[in-house]
């Protein structure tokens, strides 16, 4: 009896046409390359992370009043100046008699980070056991990148009192006279 | 007649499985993200180490960057359809229902009100080329000339009320408040984002957000 089976040696139509066959194995790698097109464009044209979100909380303004100033007492307030070039200068104290006086430091764990767990550590105890006020004054020539990442240590190092004030006159003098009031 | 046969290790590989993985990794990226937003001007937020993540509905997103162009928009579709009715009516602006259809489908929006009509009468990829749109004004003042401050307190209203329309429905759950987030660009410059923050000071909004990148602690 004729063979009516899948013979992959002969044509099935006879002697003239031959049709190929492949004897059943497709060959999966154009596939796997497809897919790894799809997935190359998808990877780059969709957004995956959804972006973070910092709180911040300013305080009340008064529109009445001319003075802004939340007064604190010196011994438990930090300052910090954002200056440019990634630079802030603190000073602890009031600005006219600082305690301590205002000095230059950068961003990371070896600059106001160190400066601002050591003063988080001395506060409570001279001033009986209060926390300490950290002050952050931008000033104009400082960026976005500055103003989030100090916000960023107050998180880092904990610190529970702290506010964005509007940066003084003598203020910007003392970021002139450390070079980090450029544009 | 040789007793030892020597077996021609076959060279192809079986791509079955490959092809499964690569499939199943497709099929994760394809359901969790969703398509980004063509921008007017990059902005390159600064990266924090916070953690919270940015809600995706009943925010009102503020972006500032290309040295201090204030860009404003809502997540919410109907909240933008509702704050352009209440700005209509605050500047004395009359917008077709084709107009709000637009705005309805517009992520952010950067001109002043006096030039909506045309940038709304645009295709959409012309609206997103550069100097077509330059940015809200925003200055210190309550009044009409802020837009921005317009923009916000129209936004605000108009979630607050749309909140209390569907407060009938069953399982309606109330968000609060409209939340208000700023994605300024990390190179901006402090004046732009404090003439930001002053607006939203003025309407009382003193609680809102910056919007970052993750950036691992321990810098």
């Amino acid at each position: 009896m004729a063979e009516l089976n899948q013979d992959s040696g002969k044509g099935g139509k006879g002697g003239k046409v031959r049709s190929k066959k492949n004897g059943g194995k497709v060959d999966l790698t154009a596939m796997v390359d497809l897919a790894f097109l799809l997935i190359t464009f998808f990877m780059l044209t969709t957004s995956l992370n959804k972006p973070q979100a910092m709180d911040v909380a300013m305080p009340d303004k008064d529109k009445t009043e001319k003075k802004e100033e939340v007064l604190t007492a010196d011994n438990r307030s930090v300052t910090v100046l954002l200056g440019s070039d990634n630079k802030v200068s603190w000073y602890y104290g009031q600005v006219k008699a600082p305690i301590e006086g205002p000095t230059v430091a950068g961003f990371g764990a070896d600059g106001i980070r160190k400066v601002l767990i050591e003063k988080k550590a001395y506060v409570p105890r001279v001033s009986g056991g209060k926390d300490v006020i950290v002050i952050i004054r931008p000033s104009d020539k400082s960026t976005q990148k500055d103003l989030v990442d100090i916000l960023d240590e107050m998180k880092i190092v904990d610190v529970k009192r702290y506010m964005i004030a509007k940066i003084s006159p003598e203020e910007i003098d003392v970021l002139k006279r450390d070079n980090i009031y450029n544009d | 007649m040789g007793k030892a046969k020597i077996k021609r290790a076959s060279t192809s590989i079986d791509m079955t499985a490959m092809c499964d993985v690569s499939f199943l990794l497709l099929s994760f990226f394809v359901m969790t993200s969703t398509a980004k937003q063509p921008e007017a001007f990059p902005v390159d937020t600064p990266a924090s180490t916070t953690k919270d993540k940015l809600p995706d509905s009943n925010v009102g997103i503020i972006t500032i960057g290309d040295k201090g162009k204030v860009f404003f928009g809502a997540t919410d579709r109907d909240v933008r359809v509702k704050t352009l009715e209440k700005m209509s009516s605050r500047y004395g602006i009359n917008f077709s229902q084709q107009d709000y259809d637009q705005f309805a489908l517009m992520e952010n929006v950067g001109t002043p009100m006096k030039a909506i009509k045309q940038v709304l009468a645009m295709e959409p990829s012309k609206r997103l080329e550069k100097g077509v749109q330059n940015g809200i004004p925003v200055d210190s003042t309550e009044t009409l000339s802020n837009e921005l401050y317009q923009w916000v307190q129209t936004a605000r209203l108009a979630a607050a009320e749309l909140n209390k329309e569907k407060e009938g429905n069953r399982d309606f759950v109330d968000p609060g408040p409209l939340k208000i987030a700023i994605k300024a660009d990390a190179t901006e410059k402090y004046p732009s984002i404090n003439a930001v923050i002053e607006t939203l000071r003025n309407q009382k909004q003193n609680k809102f957000s910056f919007i970052t990148g993750l950036r691992a602690e321990d810098k």
